[in-house]
């Protein structure tokens, strides 16, 4: 057992937060929040703050890395260096290189780069505030704002991880689930169709607990659809409006 | 351009051949290319193993030094798993710092090692808070002909299971003098990669169809046949049942390659 380590997970029904096993934090998604982007999302998910920006399609630059047949879709995921308990050092590492790459790659399923060749579309994710579930936060933010900027696109990509702690298969794992507990599964769907577009996972599961992680945190990403849909909704009215 | 026009015309070319169920180099679907693991290759190297999987050559090194633990795990010693792409293995490998194919490689077959608890990491505390081992594990692609992450995770713990303790004395390493003592391991993970060209699933993409593949699914195993670490890549997607099927028929690939660790 590691130090700090809470001797139990969940208590009559309800987990060290107050959820139940398959509740989600707290979400709260806001589209249009940046002047300057072309596509903005504010994504505050339990203790995890996110704002994510789109720019493009815009020139690219350098111009070799330019595709001839599709838009290039970068993204770039970055946390804040007061985002976390222990100051991270500001700049790329190892581990945000890859979120990066498999949210580009989660996105890039739904994305309609072929309209427009030749271009870049950059969207940059930045955590504020750390508290677990980042990179589904920034996935859920970064198509949000992918719609905002107006970029066609065949659906959002809501994302949202499930896990084992203390034995339980839980939704949406929170910091102390997610140090000490025994699984973390993150899934990102394209939800019209079902399909999955980002899949990772860590930890330790048997193949029911695995299909039933799946199938929980399939059910997490269709709550967070609703609301990401809620948020570009409200946008465009409060457009319309002004 | 011309790049992109003749990878959509080698597209073309694989996925046609899979829908008269054919694979590039004649495979089955759901066949391994050959395997073999060669350990203790590498006199230098405290641990070390040789894998080919088809066309595919990894080397992988396991070097120990001492150092200080993490301070939220002060009585465990501290793995780290480290990949380079050389440009010596392939054209498409360039110079530089790791890039982020580089990093993914060297991430996902450390989720592997870690997360199923392989190496007895408790026992590698030499004076709690101050000084434990740390295990290197590099891995070192030298032929590039398709999937790295099964042929490294495999690379990985073969070397690991080959690892011999150094000696050491007043807290310093004697890297010339090895002991009998072995690293302390306990589980045999694995990784087992399947990727989706078009409509179809394939074990073990080649070179030809990695570079066209839609979506790839890697899922590491423990020896129980838990599962232990997974990552999805490519643009494309998989639908769920797609994904479940591949967990559990992966689960018995993994034990077929685990049978290639000698010793």
């Amino acid at each position: 057992m590691k130090a700090g380590e809470p001797e139990e997970f969940i208590v009559d029904g309800r987990r060290l937060d107050g959820r139940r096993v398959d509740e989600l934090r707290p979400l709260k998604i806001e589209a249009g929040v940046l002047k300057r982007a072309d596509g903005s999302a504010y994504v505050e998910w339990g203790g995890n703050k996110v704002l994510a920006a789109c720019y493009g399609p815009k020139e690219i630059h350098p111009r070799h890395e330019a595709n001839p047949k599709r838009a290039v879709l970068r993204t770039y995921y970055s946390m804040a260096p007061f985002s976390v308990y222990e100051r991270k050092r500001p700049g790329p590492d190892r581990r945000s290189m890859e979120i990066s790459k498999v949210t580009r790659q989660a996105l890039e399923s739904v994305v309609f780069t072929h309209l427009y060749p030749m271009t870049a579309i950059d969207v940059f994710i930045e955590i504020l505030q750390a508290q677990a579930g980042t990179r589904c936060a920034g996935i859920t933010a970064a198509s949000v704002a992918l719609a905002d900027a107006g970029i066609p696109m065949r659906d959002l990509v809501p994302a949202c991880a499930a896990g084992k702690v203390g034995g339980h298969i839980v939704l949406d794992l929170f910091d102390i689930e997610d140090n000490y507990g025994e699984a973390d599964l993150p899934v990102a769907i394209v939800p019209r169709t079902g399909e999955v577009c980002l899949m990772q996972m860590d930890g330790n599961l048997t193949q029911e607990e695995f299909e039933q992680a799946f199938e929980l945190a399939i059910k997490g990403c269709m709550q967070v659809y609703e609301k990401q849909k809620e948020a570009l909704k409200k946008v465009y009215e409060k457009r319309s409006e002004e | 351009m011309n790049q992109d026009i003749i990878a959509d015309i080698k597209k073309d070319h694989v996925e046609k051949l899979l829908d008269a169920g054919k694979r590039v180099d004649g495979r089955g679907f759901d066949e391994y290319r050959n395997i073999s693991v060669e350990v203790g290759i590498n006199e230098r190297a405290e641990g070390s193993a040789l894998v080919t999987l088809g066309r595919t050559k990894v080397m992988v090194g396991v070097k120990l030094s001492v150092g200080m633990p993490f301070p939220d795990m002060p009585d465990s010693g501290v793995l780290t798993t480290n990949a380079e792409l050389i440009p010596l293995a392939s054209p498409s490998f360039e110079r530089g710092p790791p890039d982020e194919d580089t990093v993914e490689l060297a991430r996902v077959v450390d989720r592997a090692i870690r997360e199923s608890g392989c190496i007895e990491l408790e026992k590698l505390c030499i004076e709690e808070g101050e000084l434990v081992w740390i295990v290197f594990i590099d891995l070192h692609p030298l032929d590039y002909d398709g999937n790295l992450f099964d042929a490294c995770t495999l690379g990985a713990i073969a070397a690991l299971k080959n690892t011999y303790m150094p000696k050491l004395e007043d807290g310093k390493v004697d890297y010339k003098t090895r002991t009998e003592e072995k690293l302390p391991v306990r589980d045999t993970p694995v990784e087992v990669t399947y990727c989706k060209i078009g409509r179809h699933i394939v074990l073990d993409p080649c070179l030809e169809e990695e570079e066209v593949l839609d979506a790839r699914l890697t899922v590491g195993y423990n020896e129980k046949g838990e599962i232990v670490a997974m990552q999805k890549g490519g643009s494309g997607t998989f639908t769920k049942e797609e994904i479940v099927d591949i967990v559990r028929k992966g689960r018995e690939k993994a034990e077929f390659l685990r049978q290639h660790i000698p010793g």
